[in-house]
């Protein structure tokens, strides 16, 4: 269901293309459309016969899925980059500056900035991280900031992963996609490479290593196997990092470190890249059934041996309740003002707020404090009448349970479709890699697109595509 | 390397390997099927029992008719060794070790398992048959070519061709313990109708038919042949040829990691048995017991190597 409001165009405005595309657009309309789609279809073949796959949850019919790609890349200018990326950049410090305040001295909270029971109330607060600071000082390596946009000049941040993002992935593999279809495009336009990720990922797990570590540190990926949705991007990261990728059963303590099963014996990891969630990670604290973990790997943690990253308990910052005191920590920790914006959000939990967004649920979009790829929302101005009375007595029973955000008018970009370029609303994940030298943004991101006319959402396991994303040079 | 990771090499050779024997069998049973209808029967039973199926066959299947046979081992997803689930297992085990391969072996390997999980989607038509086990086969190469051609000479390397040798040792001893008793010279039944039909099954289920009479110049006889499968180093199925493989990459793997391993010791001592043996001698051992003692030698040193190189524990 398409609305009235005019979007944002990142690609036509009303005067033909926008600066960033201009190249693009040229290039572009000198093509046969014929042969493009060729090239579309040649595409999914590729990934379909490489593997890039993912797994979607109860389909047991379709057990791997392609994300499909679209063939028009989305196109960011190197000053719009430059003040995303700053943006990022504070706000990633901030994240880092509120854990290690939480799980020690709490002086936000002290201070009454963001509300005790917040935390105290948080299935995310792992109070086994108090008192503890992780190697380095570091507790998110990895972050994903999901950014939208609905003006020229109006960036939103819509979310912060801070636990363990994905589609990174599918960053690098569109840009070779891309690379491979259209080898000219990159000769005409001169777009950031993104392909540095890996060594760059490798690197600042390296140097986030405890520092007891003598010699290289010995980096492994930790991933739930095979049958999880983004197995391919575990193996695939490994494999790019040219590191070991290991399940629980891989591992185990052996004389106060983790060790890692090989054909030779065990052998020592100093840094552990997990993509298991924190309840899975250790039996013996956490999710006592939990198969995926290393029984004791949480000793090993606390005794300095090994570092883990993301740290455990990074997710009491990104969680939706936190989200919307973001503008809050960030000026707390930085000094500074927040450069990108937040969207408003009401705090169901609170009565006003509550009734608020109960009298405006047809205008809203109302997300779980705790939901992730796009389940359990509700979309209010595509929600039927019957869906809105329903997700009201859900919201009701828990109002604590969910936040609520007006519906943005999000950017579009064309698609190619078989009737020629068509908007689709875009989101955009850049990727933040945190050490203890710093922060290291690589210019691109994950572009995810809505397929269908006029929808907002772009979850992959929701129907959403992706794009190429290219951040211009200068 | 994991230990896993190991594992997971040699399952996915061991699978692949069973996949294309699987076809190859079935191929020899449907000729006997097609030439000679009155041994059709038992002639699939012969399939069934050398794919070490018996049990799980007649638990499902009343009669050894071509449909059923063949349905059960390319298609039915119940069936562990079928080729449609060998096919899965072998591509699940790809996935599990895929930063061990080359893009090149990963993506035939995954190729290999589209196409086959299409092909294999629904009954096949005897009209199709020749030409489903003639996809099984290629893609099957297609596997092998991408390991040859792009792959480092490495312990990555041994432990697919481990997993490679252990299976196909396994079903040419299968096949030879299967048909013993035609292979047996009993000198009243040379040259009779039933033991040339024997004769080309066996060599048919491992595609020799042609390669033997190139290789020994047309001697049809039972000695001949069963020299040929157990101790020919030139015919690539044949025991002797398999066993120097296996030593072969083992002792790479000494040599890398600068130790031989317990399974080491057991592929000599196999190896050994089949080196510059005379196929006289073997007839005197008995044809039966010598291969029934290959086989447990053989499925020996596939356990000694998981302990070995810690593929699970």
């Amino acid at each position: 269901m398409d609305n009235d409001q005019a979007h944002f165009d990142e690609m036509l405005g009303a005067t033909g293309a926008r600066p960033p595309y201009a190249g693009y657009d040229a290039w572009f309309n000198a093509q046969d459309r014929a042969r493009l789609a060729k090239k579309a279809a040649e595409a999914e073949a590729f990934f379909r016969r490489t593997g890039i796959t993912f797994n979607v949850y109860g389909q047991s019919d379709a057990e791997e899925r392609l994300i499909p790609f679209d063939l028009v890349p989305r196109i960011v200018s190197s000053s719009e980059w430059a003040r995303l990326s700053r943006g990022i950049e504070q706000r990633v410090r901030a994240i880092n500056a509120f854990l290690y305040d939480i799980y020690n001295r709490q002086e936000i909270l002290k201070a009454g900035i963001v509300p005790i029971d917040l935390i105290a109330k948080n299935a995310a607060f792992l109070p086994q991280m108090m008192d503890f600071n992780p190697p380095g000082g570091v507790y998110t390596h990895i972050v994903g900031t999901d950014i939208v946009r609905t003006g020229e000049n109006d960036f939103y941040v819509l979310e912060d992963n801070a636990r363990t993002p994905s589609g990174v992935s599918y960053m690098l593999e569109n840009r070779e996609t891309m690379l491979q279809m259209f080898p000219e495009l990159f000769s005409k336009i001169k777009v950031k490479p993104v392909s540095d990720y890996p060594k760059s990922l490798r690197r600042s797990l390296e140097a986030s290593a405890p520092s007891t570590c003598e010699g290289r540190p010995c980096v492994a990926v930790l991933t739930p196997g095979i049958h999880n949705s983004a197995y391919f991007e575990h193996s695939f990261l490994a494999d790019q990092m040219g590191v070991e990728l290991v399940e629980g059963h891989d591992l185990r303590v052996i004389d106060g470190h983790i060790a890692m099963r090989t054909t030779r014996g065990y052998r020592q990891i100093d840094v552990l890249y997990r993509r298991v969630d924190d309840d899975f990670l250790d039996p013996m604290t956490f999710n006592p059934s939990s198969m995926l973990g290393v029984p004791g790997i949480m000793d090993v943690y606390r005794a300095g041996n090994i570092t883990i990253a993301n740290a455990p308990g990074t997710g009491v910052a990104d969680d939706k309740a936190i989200y919307s005191y973001m503008p809050e920590i960030v000026e707390f920790y930085t000094g500074e003002r927040a450069i990108l914006k937040n969207v408003e959000t009401h705090r169901c939990s609170e009565p006003d707020a509550l009734k608020y967004v109960l009298e405006n649920l047809a205008d809203l979009v109302v997300k779980e404090v705790h939901g992730s790829g796009g389940y359990g929302m509700l979309v209010g101005p595509a929600a039927s009448k019957k869906e809105i009375m329903a997700f009201a007595a859900k919201l009701k029973s828990n109002p604590g349970n969910y936040i609520a955000q007006p519906t943005l008018s999000l950017s579009t970009v064309p698609i190619f479709t078989k009737k020629g370029l068509a908007p689709r609303h875009v989101d955009l994940r850049p990727f933040a890699l945190v050490s203890p030298g710093g922060v290291n943004i690589t210019p691109g991101g994950l572009t995810r697109v809505a397929l269908k006319a006029g929808s907002l959402v772009v979850n992959s396991s929701q129907g959403g595509g992706t794009k190429d994303t290219w951040i211009l040079e200068d | 390397m994991l230990g896993k990771t190991a594992g997971g090499l040699y399952w996915m050779f061991r699978f692949l390997e069973r996949a294309e024997n699987t076809a190859r069998l079935i191929e020899a049973g449907f000729r006997i099927a097609l030439t000679r209808s009155n041994d059709a029967e038992s002639e699939w039973k012969s399939v069934i029992i050398t794919s070490a199926a018996q049990q799980a066959f007649e638990a499902r299947h009343d009669k050894y008719s071509s449909a059923n046979v063949v349905n059960f081992l390319l298609r039915d997803p119940e069936h562990p060794s079928s080729v449609l689930s060998v096919t899965k297992s072998a591509r699940d085990n790809a996935r599990l070790v895929r930063t061990a391969l080359t893009t090149e072996v990963w993506a035939a390997v995954n190729e290999t398992w589209m196409v086959l999980t299409e092909t294999l989607k629904r009954p096949i038509p005897e009209t199709e048959l020749p030409a489903v086990l003639a996809t099984i086969r290629q893609q099957s190469a297609l596997v092998r070519g991408a390991l040859v051609g792009t792959m480092l000479r490495n312990d990555i390397f041994d432990f697919c061709r481990l997993g490679t040798f252990v299976e196909r040792i396994d079903s040419t001893a299968r096949i030879i313990d299967v048909k013993y008793y035609a292979l047996l010279p009993a000198p009243s039944f040379v040259g009779s109708r039933m033991d040339n039909v024997q004769w080309e099954t066996i060599l048919r289920s491992v595609s020799a038919h042609r390669s033997f009479r190139w290789a020994v110049e047309d001697d049809f006889t039972a000695p001949a042949i069963a020299d040929f499968l157990i101790l020919d180093d030139r015919m690539p199925r044949s025991l002797s040829h398999c066993a120097a493989q296996l030593v072969n990459n083992l002792g790479h793997l000494a040599k890398d990691y600068g130790e031989a391993m317990p399974s080491h010791a057991l592929a000599d001592r196999m190896n050994a048995r089949l080196k510059d043996r005379d196929i006289g001698s073997i007839f005197d051992e008995g044809l039966h017991e010598f291969v029934g003692s290959i086989l447990r030698e053989n499925a020996a040193i596939g356990m000694q190597i998981e302990i070995d190189y810690r593929f699970n524990y």
